[in-house]
């Protein structure tokens, strides 16, 4: 009873057409923007448009205060004309459906502690596009709220950079409450966060660039279910900070160069269920932070030259690390209890020392990464000073042949040989 | 030439030098006498310096020795044991020594070939028996015509003929108006050598005068003896 | 001086010792290079190797050899010399040839195959040197009898590269309810193989990742003051335990 190739053809030309009609209503029309064109400000193009209009806005500098854009319209900029805020406003605000908004560059918006003013923002919208805009000095620059099936990709996003307290900046990307959201390929950089969720679910985050950033590069809480895929997330403040969601998927993401007192390159609180796969973590004073989290799966990820590669709290249960490798790291793994209820297996660990006899590539003795030393520098910190010295060392040395402190469960039973 | 006065010296308890007093003149030739540990090689330290006395003061030509160094120049010394760094060969130290002093004059380098030194300037010092070092101490001591000569224990441990050349020579220099400080157990040397003695005893100057008078006062002919006969008459002869 | 600081280095150098020593630390370096295809990581081993074998051997050997030119001295002592200038020539040609060993050693490998902070190592492990070879004179002139000389000396080396430390860690312990950074600058301060191993690892660029306590000493010695401040801090570590034995030298019965 399978329908023939023709009929489904036919079928499918009769939805496209359907779609097409939909969303071009007869007599869409383009409306121009610009100082020899039809409208001065974009404003009036904006009061003179109907649903489904195209206002083109050409290169020039507007000073319109707040732009409301109540209906379903497409906003382009040509070369990049720019809308001034003038350090006041908030410059574009929607509150409609299918609004693309393309090509502008936005500087300069007001600053407020109360309400988050931003360059575009989008209130209760569904199937939104921000596509390829530039933002300068914004408190804000994207704020989503309550909205879904949106698409916010190609956009370079730099804050009030100059500013110093995280209270005097906004976050780059942020969206609450919304659900099924797209965003990919941005550059944010000079926020408070790069990208900022709470309670967004069901959305893709991929190939953005988030660096430099006050506080975090993407920070994220109660947003289960979402995917983060070959994002880069470098030199923020404190790193990404993920928390109390369940069934994250990262994977292929870099954390890099997050250093400072209480930075890290991934922290992890009350997270479950999720997936960190593929990511690297590099130079950062910690790789990854775990806290309360439970039943995640950290594998094929790869710790380099970080302070502490993994700290792992006794807080967290049935975790599972496997086929990492954990290259020059000052200290591999710290934990703070004395068991631990996580497995590890697999793992490639260059500070192993074992021997592998029957050369199957997996050492004969176990390996045990959380060293005498980094427990005490993990209940005194400024213990960190001796690093390096000789006494440390015979501690170091001691423990390994006569272990007495650190938990002897926390341990790997079948390190690999070689790089994973 | 060199003046001694109320000189104190003590290494730990031991008193070493009790408010030694004395003088030596040019032209004389001084035999310490003492026993064993009597303060002897100590005096004789700190004049040259070598050892820092607790009071008193010590000159030289009318300057006192606490910190200059420049006074050694005119004393040649020639230590009880001669102690010389182990790998350094007998040419080399001579060569060293005449570096270290940058004198342009000509150094007096009769005892050298007398004792036969440059034959054994291959030789590494701690390949030398004790009397060879004391040879390569006795020509150093002479090297650079110092006026006065600090000779500690010279004799002993050289071989006849040595010390026979070592005693010209000491006689040679006296004749030169040198002045010599001699210490040595060896009695008839210091008779044919000295014209003063010196006899200390527990750091104290027991006795201070010329030898010929010491033998008119205890009627003795031979040195030994007549030391012999003053400590039997408890010193009573020390002039004072 | 000159002449008897030339005098004193061939003395030196006809003991085979510093041949010995400068070979042993090239044998080291270059090992620790081809073990490590990682030249930060080498440098990182090499700092053990200048943080206690070169201190190690410099306070040793120097105390043997002062124990050893006794003779020496006492003859240049019956020269008309003066006794400061016998006892810098002897510190001057000691250090001389440790660092040129040392240099020779450590220093050629490390310029020739680079990393990162191989400069400040090298002027660190230098500056050890001195500060080694002046300790050892504190404790040569400090006693008579060798054997006590060397027990002094070890006992110097024990102290600062493991007894200190151990007394720091301790430290920490009891008062590890109290912010503590301030205190640890001066801790550090007070002990010269500390000073150059935190100098040294701020240079290789890894303190950045040790939390609070590393950002603070990164802000201060990571500085061009800070450097500065170590450096002369180091040679001071190795004037005063030098004039200390020049006050003895002077007054004591050789």
């Amino acid at each position: 009873m399978e329908p023939t190739v023709p009929r489904m053809l036919a079928a499918s030309f009769l939805v496209s057409l359907f779609v097409m009609i939909m969303s071009f209503p007869a007599g869409a029309i383009t409306l121009s923007v610009g100082q020899q064109q039809s409208f001065q400000t974009i404003k009036e193009a904006v009061t003179a448009a109907h649903p489904g209009d195209t206002i083109l806005v050409y290169p020039g500098n507007y000073r319109e205060g707040n732009i409301l854009i109540r209906k379903s319209l497409v906003l382009i900029g040509r070369d990049y004309p720019v809308l001034d805020g003038e350090d006041k406003y908030e410059i574009i605000t929607v509150a409609a459906t299918d609004v693309v908004i393309q090509g502008l560059h936005l500087v300069n918006t007001g600053a407020a502690s109360i309400n988050d003013i931003a360059a575009i923002k989008g209130l209760d919208v569904k199937r939104m596009k921000i596509l390829n805009n530039r933002f300068d000095e914004t408190f804000f620059g994207i704020h989503l709220s309550n909205s879904s099936q949106c698409l916010i990709e190609g956009n370079m996003l730099k804050g009030t950079a100059g500013a110093r307290a995280e209270q005097d900046v906004g976050n780059g990307i942020h969206l609450w409450k919304s659900d099924h959201i797209t965003i990919r390929n941005n550059d944010v950089t000079g926020h408070r966060d790069g990208i900022y969720f709470e309670f967004v679910t069901r959305s893709r985050v991929s190939g953005n660039f988030s660096h430099q950033n006050l506080r975090y590069g993407l920070h994220f809480m109660f947003s289960n279910d979402d995917e983060y895929m070959d994002n880069t997330f470098q030199n923020n403040g404190s790193g990404v900070a993920i928390m109390y969601t369940k069934g994250v998927t990262m994977v292929g993401n870099r954390f890099e160069g997050n250093q400072g007192a209480a930075s890290y390159g991934l922290l992890l609180k009350d997270i479950g269920d999720s997936r960190i796969e593929q990511c690297q973590f590099a130079r950062n004073t910690v790789g990854i932070y775990m806290e309360g989290s439970s039943r995640c799966i950290l594998k094929d990820n790869t710790f380099r030259e970080n302070g502490w590669a993994l700290k792992i709290q006794a807080s967290c249960d049935n975790n599972t690390l496997t086929r990492n490798n954990f290259i020059a790291n000052t200290f591999d793994v710290a934990t703070n209890g004395s068991i631990s209820l996580n497995t590890l297996a697999g793992n490639y660990w260059d500070k192993y020392e074992g021997y592998d006899l029957n050369r199957d590539g997996t050492g004969d003795v176990p390996y045990h990464p959380v060293s005498l030393y980094g427990m005490i520098v993990e209940k005194m910190p400024t213990s960190v000073m001796l690093w390096r010295s000789f006494l440390v060392m015979l501690l170091d040395r001691a423990e390994k042949v006569v272990p007495a402190v650190t938990p002897e469960n926390l341990r790997d039973d079948s390190p690999s040989m070689r790089m994973l | 030439m060199i003046e001694v006065r109320n000189v104190n010296k003590r290494f730990g308890k031991l008193e070493v030098l009790r408010e030694v007093n004395a003088t030596f003149q040019k032209g004389g030739s001084y035999a310490i006498v003492g026993p064993n540990g009597s303060g002897k090689t100590t005096l004789i330290k700190s004049i040259l310096g070598m050892v820092l006395p607790d009071s008193g003061t010590i000159e030289v030509d009318g300057e006192s020795v606490r910190g200059h160094w420049s006074y050694r120049e005119r004393i040649g010394y020639m230590p009880q044991i001669g102690r010389y760094p182990d790998n350094i060969k007998i040419g080399q130290l001579l060569t060293m020594i005449r570096d270290l002093r940058g004198t342009a004059k000509a150094t007096d380098d009769e005892l050298v070939h007398e004792l036969r030194l440059d034959e054994l300037s291959d030789k590494r010092m701690h390949t030398l028996s004790g009397g060879t070092r004391q040879k390569v101490s006795a020509a150093i001591s002479f090297l650079f015509d110092p006026a006065v000569l600090i000779l500690d224990e010279p004799t002993a441990g050289l071989d006849p003929l040595s010390v026979e050349i070592l005693k010209a020579k000491i006689l040679k220099e006296k004749e030169r108006g040198k002045v010599f400080l001699i210490t040595s157990h060896i009695m008839s040397d210091l008779d044919e050598l000295s014209s003063h003695i010196l006899y200390i005893e527990e750091g104290i100057v027991r006795y201070d005068n010329m030898i010929a008078e010491l033998k008119r006062q205890t009627g003795e002919e031979k040195l030994g003896r007549a030391i012999a006969g003053m400590m039997r008459n408890n010193f009573k002869a020390n002039p004072s | 001086m000159i002449r008897i600081t030339k005098h004193a280095l061939y003395d030196i150098l006809r003991n085979r010792f510093v041949l010995f020593y400068a070979v042993f630390l090239m044998i080291i370096t270059f090992s620790l290079f081809s073990l490590d295809s990682d030249p930060g990581k080498a440098i990182l081993s090499l700092l053990n190797i200048v943080l206690m074998v070169v201190p190690l051997v410099s306070i040793i050997f120097t105390t043997i050899y002062f124990f050893n030119s006794y003779e020496f001295i006492e003859l240049l002592l019956s020269q008309p010399i003066d006794r400061k200038v016998i006892f810098f020539s002897e510190f001057l040609a000691i250090s001389i040839a440790l660092s040129a060993a040392y240099l020779v050693g450590v220093g050629l490998p490390v310029l020739l195959l680079g990393g990162q902070g191989a400069l400040y190592m090298l002027v660190s492990g230098l500056l050890l040197t001195w500060v080694f070879v002046s300790l050892a004179f504190a404790a040569s002139v400090s006693t008579r009898d060798k054997a006590r000389g060397i027990g002094m000396s070890l006992l110097f080396w024990f102290y600062f590269s493991l007894i200190y430390d151990g007394l720091i860690l301790y430290l920490i312990y009891s008062f590890s309810d109290y912010p503590m950074e301030k205190l640890t600058l001066a801790l550090i301060s007070l002990n010269p193989v500390d000073l150059a191993r935190i100098v040294i690892l701020l240079k290789l660029d890894i303190s950045a990742l040790m939390g609070y306590t590393g950002a603070f000493l990164k802000n201060f010695f990571g500085t061009g003051l800070g450097i500065g401040y170590s450096m002369s801090l180091l040679v001071a570590w190795s004037l005063i335990p030098l004039l200390y034995a020049l006050r003895k030298f002077l007054r004591k019965d050789i």
